[in-house]
């Protein structure tokens, strides 16, 4: 039942809306419940009376909130349908024949199609309406049965890759069911012949309604090798506009896994229906292309399957004598590189060179002996299945190969010298080719009478003789042998690769037999029946409507002169044949299909995709009321006083805090935002975080009494030293490092050798304390020491030298020779003096490296002496008496030295230079 | 189970339990309270040094301060300070009414008088007045025990929904503070202060109040009731109650003030939302005689 376009599932549900005025009513008369409440007040209110008798009534926008989300309720249950399916074909109770066209072209808006089908099924459902289902393109006996059978069996519907064949359209007229019907006529929008005698034979027995999708139809047809570059043209119904296909090479990656190889863009212009791309793709990747696809358009016709038109084979050439400059007809291998230069790619070169490029075939035009590596390698190449193919010629006949017993590389054995039929110094004609036997690759061929053979070599009668010929001339004597060894095989041509024995090399058959021989694969044009008459070929991949791939090894084989000349149907599946070496494919489109459009006649209703859906409005409905409801509870509330308590502000301020409440990645953004403003602040040194609790302590108390001491005696002010994880922490903010060595620390990450590498070649300063110079020498064993240099052999150190005594660390502040901590050894590395450092006469000091050493390396525990606790005061004791307070201090200059030197660089090396700059200034 | 005797024992130290925490709350209030003894301002009996006088006729020989005499060449007398011991007798609504708070971040009104006349006697027994109860449980008296019982027997709540105040058992010329709702009739408020007033009593009535009583926030259909639950009154709009509700209860508070001011009384009203020490530093000023 339909009101105002809308449908309804159970329309009698409606009625139920006329109780509203009686609820209104009642609703009206109750008033809302009372709220029971302790109040001690309630003395003074004793014989106070309500102002209004009355009972206090629902106010009216509640009431009208409540009846809204009550009429929802009711219209939501009745099953409100916006868009019914209901029209004409509603009208009618007649049986309904649903025909499908399913052929590849609906393929791509299948799911559209299953839904559309899903929809009238309902529909028919709902007017109780019996349907069949007839695919044209596999037509089987239409029964009617009720909708909801036949919408179970539409998941395993799905479209042929084939289009309705004549034979089977006239099967499926006599397939039709029995008495009138309507008809539902879902067709994939291409005009084909068989469509008049159809639709009027449906027209008889009832109406007749089309559907067909508006998006256009999409093909591929089969691509092309031309001048290097693959061809591909796509093809489509409607013309009309501007688009771009993108068309994928679907193909596996070196690992054997599926991926898109190439894509290429092919643009319709407005008016054209066809759009070609041409692709270019190195040899290597165009092999290992399984199928072209238009990409977002899933059906076997937007997708084609390449053969061996696209295959390239490498066929290496190798002929005995090339010494003939000038004769190039006379060259034993120039009609072979004719005849297969057009689909092969030709290697030229020394055998041993070319046999590791494992061409596909290689060719041996009139070679006789091979040296023994050259044998084994080739052997070893035929295994893997290669090609060896042979020509007799001069030299052949000449030598003593395959005399007395086989050559491995010779498919028979040889008569010495060969035979000459037909010259000037013999009798007889040339001898023509006998007709190829039915076991021969060649069979079907037709062969030109001008063929004829006027020298060949002469194989030797053997028990295995009659199996390896596979062609020969009319008095039977073998003229191609051929012998498989391992994958591979040896085929030799008694005659000559050029004009010289025979006329075949100068036929068209010489090609042919090649091609047969999957040497020169597909010259370009499909080959016709004839050629592939006497053939069967085995399916190896299938394509299904959607296009998708599928093994055909089951299927049964076809022959040849079906494979490119029948249509396509159930028996002859669009894909990839194969017979002997030789591939084919027979895709849905041919090379030169145009698509047309359907072209129903003017009476015929058509239906698009596009019509709008069946939308079922009770869900949102019932969702609404409940909304409503909602609305009316919290509504209720406030009337009733509930919603002013303490608790529902308490309720907001909660709400509120839950929503200003930060997100923890701001938190973690501020936390590295403070330690960045920590460590820039001001000055601050930083050491490196060892995981010993004591060992850091002491650290850090070191930089601290180095601070302090800075601090006093200098104009350097820093802040508090810092803690530096060297796996988290940015390193770039500290101008020093102190890292103190224990055997237990871990090493660092590799991100973080590549952080401290960088701040190593950013001009930062690490100093490696090993803490033990007073039990061990720098670099010797001792434990802290290997932990050294473990830790610093991925860190990109400079060469080191013990601090010569005019480096600049001696005098940046004050004047030191020693730089003692706890310890005093002498063992104090720096980066060593460029080479070609000389004191020059005159000067106190060499002119030195103008960098900043970037790593100090000693054991004097540097911290331990510099350390203060809060109060100033030294930590560790350090030597004994005097002489111990004497060693602090000295530890406190160098320190001071350190930082300086640190935060000025060589600014006091380049005092050397500041007489002669004042005497230049002065002059 | 529980034997009588250990419920008994286990209800005990309940309410046990309690008395430290009211002690405490009243001691922390009395502590904001800084507290002499009530001098007297003038020369009587007492410990305290008041003044040096010339001595005059009529001054024993014994009582001349031969220090100060000394001195100068006339004789001083030192006066001490006259003091005097007062009764204070309180009387605390213990009735269920007083168990109420609106919010539970308010405390009860019952909570608050507990609290407001412990921390009074702490305070005037530390200033070495007499603090007891009204009634015949508790009379006046000093000391630290006295603190220790008069929280024992605060402590006890009443089981009727309204109670009057107890005005038997008070002394002659003694000050009296009377801590209630005073939302029952006033009659009987009436009648204590009348005897009162006979006796030459003069005190404070302290009206607590929870600020729900004072606002009056309800609305809609509700049914109140009191905290007994004895007494219902159903309205089917609370708001059209607010006007005439708030009219009776500040003509309660008129009359309270009206009739406190008849016996020469104080009166004050309290709510439990604002700061016990105001109230309590009311009540001080009370006793101590400064509004008259």
């Amino acid at each position: 039942m339909t009101l105002f376009g809308i449908g309804f599932v159970t329309p009698w549900l409606l009625l139920t809306l006329l109780a509203l005025p009686a609820l209104w009513l009642i609703l009206r008369a109750v008033p809302p419940a009372p709220i029971r409440r302790m109040f001690p007040g309630v003395v003074l209110l004793l014989g106070l009376k309500d102002d209004e008798q009355v009972s206090d009534r629902t106010p009216w926008w509640l009431l009208l909130l409540r009846m809204l989300a009550v009429a929802m309720l009711i219209v939501g249950l009745a099953g409100p349908i916006l868009n019914p399916e209901s029209d004409e074909t509603a009208a009618s109770d007649a049986p309904l024949l649903v025909v499908m066209d399913s052929s590849w072209a609906s393929a791509a808006t299948w799911r559209a199609r299953m839904l559309a089908l899903d929809g009238l099924l309902a529909q028919a459902a709902r007017d109780d309406r019996r349907v069949a289902l007839l695919q044209l393109t596999k037509p089987e006996q239409a029964n009617f049965q009720t909708a909801d059978d036949l919408s179970a069996r539409l998941v395993g519907l799905s479209p042929a890759p084939w289009e309705p064949r004549p034979d089977a359209v006239d099967s499926a007229l006599d397939l039709l069911p029995e008495g009138g019907f309507d008809t539902y006529w879902m067709s994939d929008g291409l005009e084909r012949e068989t469509r008049a005698p159809l639709l009027s034979a449906l027209e008889d027995r009832g109406d007749v309604t089309v559907f067909q999708a508006g998006q256009t139809i999409l093909g591929l047809a089969p691509a092309r090798f031309e001048d290097g570059n693959i061809i591909l043209t796509a093809v489509r119904a409607q013309t009309g506009s501007e688009r771009d296909v993108t068309i994928l090479a679907q193909g596996r990656d070196p690992s054997g896994n599926p991926a898109v190889l190439a894509r290429a863009t092919a643009r319709f212009d407005p008016d054209a229906a066809m759009a070609e791309t041409a692709l270019s793709l190195p040899s290597e990747l165009r092999a290992r292309i399984l199928g072209f696809e238009i990409e977002g358009n899933r059906s076997a016709g937007a997708t084609t399957l390449p053969d061996d038109s696209l295959r390239r084979r490498e066929v290496a050439l190798v002929a005995g004598r090339e010494d003939r400059e000038g004769l190039q007809l006379l060259a034993p291998l120039h009609y072979l590189e004719k005849a297969l230069d057009p689909s092969a790619d030709l290697l030229d070169g020394n055998l041993m060179d070319m046999i590791p490029a494992n061409p596909d075939v290689i060719a041996l035009a009139d070679v006789a002996t091979l040296g023994d590596a050259e044998e084994d390698a080739l052997l070893d190449w035929l295994d893997g299945g290669g090609i060896l193919l042979r020509f007799a010629g001069p030299r052949l006949a000449a030598s003593d190969i395959s005399r007395d017993t086989e050559d491995p590389l010779m498919p028979v054995r040889l008569r010495s010298g060969g035979r000459s039929v037909g010259g000037a110094m013999s009798w007889g004609e040339p001898k023509s080719l006998a007709e190829f036997s039915e076991d021969s690759p060649f069979f079907g061929l037709a062969i030109p009478p001008d063929v004829t053979v006027s020298a060949q070599v002469m194989a030797q009668p053997d028990p295995a003789l009659a199996d390896r010929v596979i062609a020969q001339l009319s008095d039977g004597t073998p003229l191609v042998t051929r012998k498989k060894v391992g994958q591979g095989q040896i085929i030799l041509f008694h005659v000559t690769a050029n004009a010289e024995w025979s006329s075949l090399p100068l036929s068209g058959l010489f090609v042919q037999m090649l091609e047969r021989l999957s040497i020169a694969a597909g010259s370009g044009a499909q080959p016709d029946a004839e050629d592939l008459e006497g053939t069967v070929w085995q399916p190896s991949i299938v394509l299904d409507g959607f296009g998708a791939t599928s093994d055909g090894s089951t299927l049964p084989g076809v022959a040849g002169e079906d494979l490119v000349s029948a249509p396509l149907g159930p028996d002859l599946r669009p894909g990839v044949y194969q017979s002997q070496d030789r591939a084919l494919a027979r895709n849905v489109l041919e090379a030169d299909a145009t698509l047309t459009p359907a072209n129903w006649p003017a009476d015929i209703p058509v239906e698009g995709l596009v019509k709008s859906e069946e939308t079922p409005l009770g869900g949102w409905l019932l969702a609404a009321a409940m909304l409503l409801l909602m609305a009316d509870i919290l509504a209720s509330l406030f009337l009733s006083g509930r919603l002013s308590g303490p608790r529902a502000t308490q309720a907001a301020a909660l709400l509120l805090a839950a929503l200003l409440m930060p997100g923890h990645a701001a938190q973690a953004q501020s936390d590295e935002t403070e330690f960045a403003l920590g460590a820039t602040a001001e000055v601050t040194f930083a050491h490196v975080v060892t995981g010993n609790e004591d060992l850091d302590q002491r650290a850090q108390a070191g930089l601290r009494g180095l601070s302090e001491t800075l601090f006093f005696r200098t104009s350097v002010e820093p802040a508090d030293p810092m803690a530096v994880d060297l796996e988290t922490d940015e390193l770039a903010f500290f101008p020093f490092l102190y890292w103190p060595i224990t055997p237990d620390q871990p090493t660092p990450s590799d991100e973080a050798y590549a952080k401290l590498n960088t701040y190593l070649r950013s001009g930062g300063m690490i100093m490696f304390d090993t803490r033990d110079a007073d039990i061990a020498r720098f670099g010797t064993g001792s434990p802290n020491g290997r932990k050294l240099q473990q830790l610093a052999a991925p860190l990109d150190i400079p060469p080191l030298e013990p601090i010569p005594e005019d480096h600049v660390l001696t005098r940046t502040f004050y004047l030191l020779q020693d730089f003692p901590g706890r310890h005093n050894s002498h063992d104090v590395w720096v980066e060593a003096a460029p080479p070609d450092a000389e004191l020059v006469d005159g000067m106190p000091f060499r002119n030195l490296n103008d960098n900043v050493t970037p790593v100090i390396i000693g054991g004097n525990d540097w911290a331990s002496a510099w350390a203060m606790d809060d109060r100033g005061n030294p930590i560790y004791p350090i030597g004994s008496g005097y002489s111990g307070e004497r060693q602090r201090e000295i530890a406190y200059r160098f320190g001071v030295n350190l930082v300086m030197h640190v935060l000025t660089g060589n600014y006091k090396s380049d005092q050397v230079h500041v007489p002669a700059l004042l005497d230049r200034l002065g002059n | 189970m529980t034997s009588p005797v250990a419920a008994l024992r286990q209800r005990s130290e309940e309410e046990a339990a309690r008395l430290p925490a009211l002690l405490a709350r009243a001691e922390h209030l009395a502590g904001t309270v800084l507290l002499g003894e009530h001098g007297r301002r003038r020369s009587g009996l007492g410990d305290d040094f008041w003044q040096y006088r010339p001595m005059q006729q009529g001054d024993v020989l014994r009582d001349v301060d031969w220090r100060r005499s000394a001195r100068s060449d006339t004789q001083f007398v030192r006066e001490r300070e006259w003091q005097i011991a007062q009764s204070v007798i309180l009387w605390v609504d213990q009735a269920a009414s007083m168990r109420f708070a609106s919010n539970k971040s308010l405390g009860t009104k019952a909570d608050r008088a507990r609290t407001l006349a412990m921390a009074a006697s702490i305070l005037l027994i530390r200033g070495g007045e007499r603090v007891g109860l009204t009634g015949f449980d508790l009379p006046p008296r000093r000391g630290q025990v006295q603190i220790s019982r008069l929280a024992e027997l605060l402590s006890m709540d009443q089981p009727d929904e309204y109670s009057e105040p107890e005005a038997r058992g008070m002394l002659p010329q003694s000050r009296a503070i009377f801590f209630s709702d005073f939302l029952n009739d006033p009659a009987p408020v009436e009648a204590a202060l009348t005897k009162a007033a006979d006796r030459g009593v003069r005190g404070a009535l302290v009206q607590i109040l929870d600020p729900s009583e004072e606002e009056f926030p309800f609305d809609g259909r509700t049914i109140f009731q009191s905290v007994g639950g004895g007494m219902v009154h159903e309205t089917l709009k609370a708001g059209d109650l607010r006007n005439r509700y708030l009219d009776r209860l500040a003509e309660r508070k008129e009359r309270l003030e009206h009739l406190s001011r008849l016996a020469g009384w104080q009166y004050t009203c309290h709510h439990t939302s604002e700061s016990a020490q105001s109230a309590l530093l009311w009540i001080y000023r009370a006793m101590d005689g400064t509004y008259g």
